[in-house]
Order: structure tokens, then C-alpha cells, then sequence
């Protein structure tokens, strides 16, 4: 049983991890908290069940569909509700916040429109197969999540830190105007990494949609919330720490559940979080906060 | 620039103060209007039509939209309905309430849809006395709350214990676990009626777990279940998670037969789970495959009209309204007071959920039938 729990506890993690990677690259790039995030991801997820289950397409074609969705949602996401507010004169600095809160209320219920309010399937044979280890169960879709989860984490960790284009975004990360003046076009820096948020999104979404078999137009809040939370606990535009987060959240949540009250699952995954900021405010892979600048 | 912002005020108001001046003219003729003819009532109905209990609203309201062109076709009484949304939650629930309550015009309410909502607006239009009739609220107490509130969906006092006593004598289950949504009032309350009726019934409750509102992963209660090796698993959920909740139950091999509450009742579980959904066992007033020329009737009108079978809030809703209008018949006049008296009143009214009757605290009289989904479709179990 430890053992089932343990992988339940992966398979959740890793996609609380990669819904908290979306938010934690438009957050070290842009300090804003996006929002619609948690709605982009559950349009992910639906457009994974058009193509899987109402169009009987393969999979891969719902993971490039899913993908070529959230990125159009992220430009327009980019265009329409963050751009025209961004270095405006008198524009509150929480302005692109309730923006994206304006998003996300809009695509819910577009979505809601659209599909229905009950729960959808996610029917495909390939969230079928499974693997008897003993008395343990173990489902490819499982092993995928996690993979999956992983290579993202390294690939962006490198992408970040290695190519002309990740030293660009951190640059317009460290200091917009000091950026635009070494020549990095910054305008085309945040859509990138706007626009590399959703598609992350999406990915997560099809994922979700594949592990629980469960896809409605409200798994968005409590998936953005719990991605708030892990980018909060491991460091807000942190990669590593939205990997480490999302994982440990999933653990401890599954965990509680397997031997304490499922009744207080959430209550006491969330004093764990408030725990770990007592002693570490910004987060486990934070940096301090003097050299932190945004 | 000023100044003009003043007379525009200053004009809006004049308006606002004539047009409440208009408006109270047009009630006192509407009331005294009514006499001689078909009743012509409006009806105010609240229900659940954005968030994560969307799906409730829209069986609700279609199943009153259904059964108001048949009333408005046969002519006996004229109704309006007023549809307000409640979003699910309380607070919202309460200002449509009063706002529906507030024009006169509105002889009665229908809803809210959750009995959490119906514990805020029920007290609110028995003090203002205004019948109010929940179609969807089972949860303990509900009628109690005052005399001018009924309702005519079948409590879970009455069909957890029909169902959860059918399958224990079938499977000889001594050993049970149990599985609740905690952030409900309805899901709560089948919760503690399964609880009270196991304990009744000598059966050992080996674990009690619980889940929320829109959660998608249960994978980790569920691993705990199948690790304790129960005879039955009780689940008070709605379908939106119950049926997730089966298929991955199923997924990671477990078999069981699930005793589930009326939330649980509907086509849409097998919608949702397939396959995974076989062995469900629910107790319920609606039998869609009743053969009974008016249930398939009605069957056939909704499927046509909407692209999907009705659930039993849909036929809950068509009911309620046909109770509404012939207490109106029955009263003769749109009067908030003489429909409760006429309502309170109805006995062996023919719907489509079977013979309904008022007790004396305003609460159902209603056999319920006991089903297992077999095959893919609901099923009598016996």
C-alpha cells in the first residue's frame, strides 16, 4: 500500500509541478501573478477530449492540438489583457492581476457554454494500459506524467540558463528597461515565455485529463490555486522549486490521506506550506530577498 | 462638466422616484385584476446555473421549462416563471430571494437547488409567506423550517436506508467503507444518514473518507479502501465526482458494488464512467424505464428538446411545477396565502415520479424504488 500511495502521490505531484511551472516563468519574468493560468490548463484538458474521445483522433495529434491551443490563448492572453497595461502611467501595479482574474472568469465560462458543466471522459486506450507489479498497479499514463514532468523541469532549467534566448528572458527578468537597452527585444522576450507558459498549461491539462479521467470547466481553480501555493513554497520563479513543490505537495497530500484524515488533506498540506515560509520566507529554492530584485 | 453630472443625477433620480411610483400602481391592479378566467401567476425560480453545480440548474430548469409550455398549452392557469441564478451559494441565493420576494407579482418560489441554500432562503420566505417548494433539497429538516415551506424530492432519510438495506441483504456485506464530499450540506447529510443506518444495521465501518467539490484525483483514498478489503462502499456524492470516483476505483481493481445517495442517481454516471459505473446500487424517486405512458412521454419530450435523457432533477422540477399549478387551480386565486393552503392541501397528485402526496410538515409521501446500473442502463434491483 505505501508503495501505491507513493506512486499516486508522484503522479500528482508532477502535475501539480508542471501547472506550477507555468506560473512560475510568467511570474520571474513579468512579478505578476497570472491568473487564467489555472483556466488555460483546463482548456487544455478539453481539447484533449474533442480529439481523443468525440473525434477518435491519436494522441499525439490532442497533445500538438492541446499545445497549439493554450499558445494561442497565451498571445492573446499577452495582447489583449497584459501588453496594452504594461508601462502605462498610472496603471496600479495589481492591474494586470485582476486582468487575468478577468480572464480566467471569461474562459471558464466560455468553456462551460461550450461543453456543459458536468464532468467529461477522457476515453483513449492508452490511459488503459497498465503494468501488475505484485499486488501494485501501475499505469503507463503514470510513468509518462512523471517523465514528462521531468524533462520539462530539465529541459527548461537549461533552456533558461544556457541559450541566448533564456539569458534574454532573464535579463528582462532582472530589469525590463536595463534589457531593452542591451538590445534584447523584450516585447518579443514576454510573449515567448507567456506564450511557453500556456503551452505547459495545455500539456498538464491533456495529462490530467488522462490520469483521472475527469475534465470539467472548473478543475482550473483548484489546480491554479494549489500551482499558487507550490510556486510560493518553492520560490517564486523558481523552476526547480515549482519541481520540488509541486512533488512534495503531491506527497504530503496523499500521504495524509493514506494514514491520517483525508477530512483535513488540504488544511494540513497548507500549514506545512506555512511552516516551511516561517523558516524559510522565500521559499525552499529562493533566493534572499536582497539579491532577489524581480 | 460639473455641473452637468449634477442635473444628470438629479434627472436619474426624478426618473428612479416616478418609475417606483409606477411600479407600485401596476401591483395593486395586477392583484385585483385576477379574478374570473385562468389564474395568471408568476412564479419566481431559483436555481444553480453557473459553477462547478451547473449541471443541477440546467436539469432543473429545463425540466420546468418543459412542464410550463405543457401547463401554459392546456390553459387551466397562466404561469410565468422568473428564472435567478444562485451560483450554488448562499449568499447569492438570498438576494434573488428577496428580490423575487419583494414583487408582489410572485405568488411563489421554486428552489433553491442545495439544501445549504435552502437552510438561508427558506426562514427568509416563511417569515415573508411566500410558498417555497425545493425540488432538489434532501437534505434533513428541510420542511420543518416553516409552513410555508415544502418540498417534493424524497429526502435521503428515506432512500439511503431502502437501498444501502437491499444490498446488504444481497451480498451479505458485514464490512463497509465510506466515502463523502465534506463541502456539502446534501453530501453531508446522506453521509450521516448512511453512517446512522450502517451503525443500525450492525455493519462494520472500517474507514470513513472524504473528498471535495470538483476534486479530481481520489486515487489515494481509494488505495486506502481496496486496502482494507470492505464488502461495500457507501459513497454520499454527487455524480460529477461519484462517477470519476468509480472509474477509478475500477481502474485500480476494485469491484465492489457501490451503495450511493440520491445525488448519485442519474444517466450521466454512465455517461461518465462507461463501464466503470456497473454496480452502482441507488434508491430513487425517478425510474426513467418505467412503463408508465407518461414517464415515457416525458421521456421523449425531454430528450428531443435537450439531446439527453432527463435525470431525476429534471423530472423533480417537471413534477413541482405541475404541483404548483393545481395548487393554484385548486386556490383559484394568485394569492401567496391560499396556494399554501392549497398546496399543503394535495393528496395522490399523478406526476411522473408516482402518486405524491404532502405530509403535514410540508415533506414527500413517496415509495422509493431501489436501482443498480447493470448492463449499461439502470436497472430494478431486487
Amino acid at each position: 500500500m505505501l508503495l501505491e500511495q507513493i506512486i499516486n502521490g508522484i503522479t500528482l505531484g508532477s502535475i501539480y509541478a508542471i501547472v506550477a511551472l507555468g506560473f512560475t516563468l510568467v511570474f520571474g519574468v513579468l512579478g505578476i501573478i497570472n491568473m487564467a493560468h489555472g483556466e488555460i490548463f483546463m482548456i487544455g484538458a478539453f481539447i484533449g477530449v474533442l480529439i481523443t474521445s468525440v473525434l477518435g483522433l491519436p494522441l499525439w495529434i490532442a497533445f500538438i492540438a492541446a499545445i497549439g491551443v493554450t499558445v494561442i490563448l497565451g498571445y492573446m492572453l499577452e495582447r489583449i489583457a497584459l501588453r496594452p497595461l504594461r508601462g502605462k502611467q498610472g496603471v496600479s501595479h495589481l492591474a494586470p492581476l485582476i486582468s487575468t482574474i478577468g480572464v480566467s472568469i471569461l474562459l471558464e465560462n466560455l468553456s462551460h457554454h461550450i461543453f456543459g458543466a458536468g464532468n467529461h471522459p477522457f476515453r483513449h486506450s492508452f490511459a488503459q494500459i497498465q503494468f501488475q507489479v505484485g499486488s501494485i498497479t501501475i499505469y503507463l499514463v503514470q510513468i509518462l506524467i512523471f517523465v514528462i514532468s521531468i524533462t520539462l523541469m530539465v529541459v527548461l532549467s537549461y533552456w533558461l540558463s544556457k541559450t541566448k534566448a533564456g539569458k534574454a528572458l532573464r535579463a528582462t527578468a532582472e530589469n525590463l528597461e536595463t534589457a531593452s537597452l542591451l538590445g534584447v527585444n523584450t516585447k518579443r522576450t514576454i510573449t515567448t515565455t507567456v506564450i511557453l507558459a500556456s503551452a505547459l498549461g495545455g500539456i498538464a491539462g491533456i495529462l490530467v485529463g488522462m490520469a483521472f479521467n475527469s475534465v470539467n470547466p472548473q478543475m482550473g481553480l483548484s489546480m491554479g490555486l494549489k500551482g499558487l501555493a507550490i510556486i510560493i513554497l518553492g520560490g517564486m520563479g523558481n523552476v526547480k522549486g515549482a519541481m520540488a513543490g509541486g512533488l512534495l505537495l503531491g506527497l504530503a497530500e496523499t500521504m495524509i490521506v493514506a494514514y491520517g484524515d483525508s477530512g483535513y488533506r488540504d488544511a494540513i498540506a497548507f500549514i506545512t506550506i506555512i511552516f516551511i515560509l516561517l523558516l524559510r520566507p522565500q521559499g525552499i529554492f529562493g533566493k534572499n530577498t536582497a539579491e532577489a530584485g524581480r | 462638466m460639473r455641473n452637468s453630472f449634477k442635473k444628470v443625477y438629479l434627472l436619474i433620480s426624478v426618473l428612479m422616484v416616478v418609475m417606483l411610483a409606477a411600479c407600485s400602481e401596476d401591483e395593486t391592479n395586477a392583484t385585483s385584476e385576477k379574478s374570473g378566467g385562468p389564474v395568471s401567476a408568476k412564479i419566481g425560480v431559483i436555481s444553480y446555473m453557473t459553477g462547478p453545480g451547473a449541471a443541477y440548474g440546467e436539469a432543473i430548469t429545463n425540466g420546468f421549462n418543459l412542464a410550463l409550455d405543457e401547463i401554459n398549452e392546456k390553459g387551466d392557469v397562466k404561469i410565468e416563471l422568473i428564472i435567478e441564478d444562485s451560483a450554488g451559494k448562499q449568499d447569492q441565493a438570498l438576494t434573488v430571494a428577496q428580490k423575487l420576494m419583494s414583487s408582489d407579482d410572485i405568488v411563489a418560489l421554486l428552489g433553491p437547488t442545495l439544501s445549504t441554500e435552502m437552510n438561508v432562503v427558506g426562514p427568509e420566505a416563511d417569515i415573508n409567506g411566500i410558498p417555497i417548494m425545493g425540488t432538489s433539497t434532501t437534505a434533513a429538516g428541510i420542511p420543518q423550517i416553516g409552513e410555508y415551506v415544502f418540498r417534493n424530492s424524497i429526502p435521503e432519510s428515506l432512500a439511503i436506508p431502502a437501498a444501502l438495506e437491499k444490498a446488504v441483504n444481497k451480498y451479505g456485506a458485514k464490512k463497509v467503507a465510506i466515502l463523502y464530499g465534506n463541502d456539502d450540506l446534501f453530501t453531508q447529510s446522506g453521509f450521516d444518514t448512511m453512517k446512522a443506518e450502517a451503525e443500525n444495521m450492525g455493519l462494520e465501518i472500517l474507514t470513513i473518507e472524504t473528498f471535495q467539490k470538483g476534486q479530481s484525483d481520489y486515487n489515494a483514498q481509494l488505495t486506502k479502501i481496496k486496502d482494507l478489503q470492505p464488502d461495500l462502499i457507501l459513497a454520499s456524492a454527487l455524480y460529477n465526482e461519484g462517477a470519476v470516483i468509480m472509474d477509478q476505483a475500477r481502474k485500480m481493481g476494485i469491484d465492489l458494488p457501490f451503495v450511493g445517495g440520491n445525488g448519485f442517481n442519474s444517466p450521466q454516471v454512465i455517461e461518465i464512467a462507461g463501464e466503470a459505473s456497473e454496480g452502482l446500487i441507488v434508491a430513487t424517486p425517478w425510474f426513467g424505464e418505467k412503463d408508465d405512458p407518461k414517464v415515457q412521454d416525458f421521456v421523449k419530450k425531454y430528450e428531443t428538446e435537450y439531446g439527453h435523457k432527463p435525470d431525476q432533477f429534471a423530472a423533480q422540477a417537471y413534477d413541482a411545477l405541475y404541483i404548483m399549478a393545481e395548487g393554484l387551480k385548486n386556490a383559484g386565486v394568485a394569492d401567496r396565502d391560499a396556494l399554501r393552503d392549497a398546496l399543503a392541501e394535495i393528496k395522490d397528485l399523478d406526476g411522473i415520479l408516482g402518486k405524491f402526496s404532502f405530509d403535514e410538515d410540508g415533506d414527500v409521501i413517496m415509495e422509493p424504488t431501489v436501482l443498480i446500473i447493470k448492463d449499461g442502463a439502470f436497472q430494478q434491483f431486487e
